[in-house]
């Protein structure tokens, strides 16, 4: 299947800098598919999501949002719509005084019959769960609510990919969940693309894909549980892995899984095996 | 203290005059204002009291969130009366003073005419969304762009406005709180060193401000904004018979107010 996004060879230097924030990538993202990006400030990460919606064009190398290049203005509006964008600050997003008229805005935007506007930021409220607060003023909501009524103002773009950029780093841990999981669900049942930019190491455990972004360059990419597994690499990077992961890894078991219950069942294992080996078993049956 | 601000407050409802065409309400106003300023006589003021008085109770605004919105200006109210008590040539109450019965009538209509002035402002405030408000004055605007105006930009940038004062005076408040940790004193000193204690607030502020710009302008370009061509609304402004005879009313308000002064009443 053509991927709906496709990254060929591309590098990327800011005006006024010198070194390079992406430096070559070659990325393919599969529709229907949950890809997290992980990686540390300054890794580029922020920058890739920037180049998904055409906010930024390669310096070298060209992306492709459903075979159109973004660097052509002429399909600039249709590559935004296809590929909304959800910022790290919830309060620089919204741009109305009250939930309903701020959804309304995209949809207006691209010049939508006000009946269909309507029926739409119904259906993007009721996705992320605000439909009730719709007449709230937006400045009264909670961070996570925010960043609902932000991600609902994408929704009713009706893009095929949301890409969010560290949706996540300004919220409290409840807030967090709620945006996670909202998230999750238009991928799983609505079939939306996502790209969750993050530094969440948990935040990642549910995509299929991980990619681990350094200095501007992919070092890793796979399932969380492959990605994870490579204890070392991640270490080096300065990024965390789960529990379980570590727990495997300290005591130099494979680490291709990720769920606590084959965890166990390996730590059991290896006890079994000890034991056996061992003269004072430490369990006596 | 921040937080007395009512500008640009909105208090929502469902009265006829909330359902008034914010265009309606906006050409309403400007016909209201203009009523006002022709009242001289004690007649003509009584109608404005009365008409200002109907519309409160139409609209279910509280008389006292009229009130507080008065406070801010009551300094204004108070010189201005003053001075007409002061300086309005005629009889004097007692033989010798400076006040003069002509004085203290001025006085009072002076007191009258701007507090009807504020509350008929308010009364469209607190019932018409800025959404709405700055829709309407979209459209009534909208001949200007045949010269050349950039009405829909100017429009636009007043809801941006709006939008942003609640998170502002939130900023300013944490910015404030941290100033304070640091041992900034605002409350203490002479006037000079206290607009110079605004200093360290108003720096930060500005600097996040203009981040926050920023970021709303890219957040904007990816919600597929791209200038008030070919935009449609969701709410469309429609007028009904509820808007005709409203501006009807009010424009026999203003032929009665000017027949009212005709005959100095």
């Amino acid at each position: 299947m053509e991927p709906i996004i496709r990254f060929e060879n591309v590098h990327f230097t800011y005006p006024e800098e010198e070194q390079e924030s992406l430096r070559g990538i070659d990325l393919s993202i599969t529709e229907g598919s949950f890809v997290a990006v992980l990686g540390h400030n300054g890794s580029g990460k922020s920058t890739l999501a920037k180049h998904m919606n055409a906010i930024l064009v390669p310096t070298e190398g060209r992306v492709l949002v459903r075979g159109m290049d973004s660097s052509d203005e002429e399909h600039l509006l249709d590559i935004r719509r296809t590929v909304g964008m959800v910022f790290q600050n919830p309060d620089n997003q919204i741009v109305a005084n009250v939930v309903e008229d701020d959804v309304a805005f995209a949809p207006e935007n691209l010049g939508i019959p006000s009946r269909q506007i309507r029926e739409r930021v119904d259906a993007a409220l009721r996705q992320v769960g605000m439909f009730e607060l719709r007449m709230h003023a937006p400045h009264l909501l909670s961070g996570g609510q925010k960043q609902r009524v932000a991600i609902a103002g994408i929704l009713a773009m009706e893009p095929k990919v949301l890409v969010l950029d560290e949706p996540t780093a300004m919220l409290d841990p409840h807030g967090r969940e709620e945006v996670i999981q909202t998230v999750t669900r238009l991928c799983r049942e609505k079939g939306m693309t996502v790209v969750l930019i993050t530094h969440h190491m948990e935040e990642c455990i549910g995509a299929d894909r991980l990619i681990v972004m350094s200095n501007g360059s992919i070092v890793a990419d796979g399932s969380p549980a492959q990605v994870f597994s490579q204890v070392e690499l991640m270490e080096r990077e300065g990024l965390d892995v789960p529990e379980t992961t570590r727990v495997l890894h300290e005591l130099g078991l494979p680490t291709d899984v990720m769920d606590p219950e084959t965890c166990a069942e390996r730590i059991a294992a290896k006890l079994r095996g000890s034991s056996a080996a061992s003269e004072y078993p430490m369990n006596g049956r | 203290m921040l937080k007395d601000i009512t500008l640009g407050q909105y208090f929502p409802g469902d009265t006829i005059v909330h359902r008034l065409d914010p265009r309606t309400k906006i050409l309403v106003l400007i016909l209201y204002i203009v009523a006002l300023f022709l009242a001289s006589g004690w007649v003509g003021y009584g109608v404005m009291i009365a008409v200002t008085a109907v519309c409160m109770l139409l609209s279910h605004i509280k008389p006292a969130n009229i009130f507080k919105g008065l406070k801010p200006m009551l300094l204004i109210i108070a010189f201005t009366a003053a001075l007409n008590l002061f300086y309005t040539k005629g009889t004097p109450v007692l033989p010798g003073w400076i006040i003069t019965w002509e004085g203290i009538a001025q006085a009072v209509k002076m007191i009258l005419r701007i507090t009807l002035l504020i509350a008929g402002t308010f009364l469209l405030t607190y019932t018409t969304s800025p959404m709405e408000l700055t829709d309407g004055m979209e459209r009534l605007l909208s001949p200007l762009k045949k010269i050349g105006l950039p009405i829909h930009e100017l429009t636009m940038m007043m809801s941006m406005a709006l939008r942003f004062i609640p998170t502002l005076i939130e900023e300013t408040d944490k910015i404030m709180s941290a100033q304070k940790a640091r041992g900034a004193d605002f409350e203490n000193g002479t006037l000079v060193q206290r607009a110079k204690a605004l200093l360290p607030i108003l720096v930060p502020l500005f600097v996040s401000s203009f981040r926050r710009a920023d970021e709303l302008a890219v957040a904007m370009e990816c919600r597929c904004y791209h200038g008030g061509s070919g935009r449609t609304r969701m709410k469309q402004l429609h007028m009904t018979w509820q808007d005709g005879a409203a501006i009807l009313l009010f424009a026999l308000l203003l032929a009665g107010m000017i027949l009212l002064k005709r005959f100095g009443l």
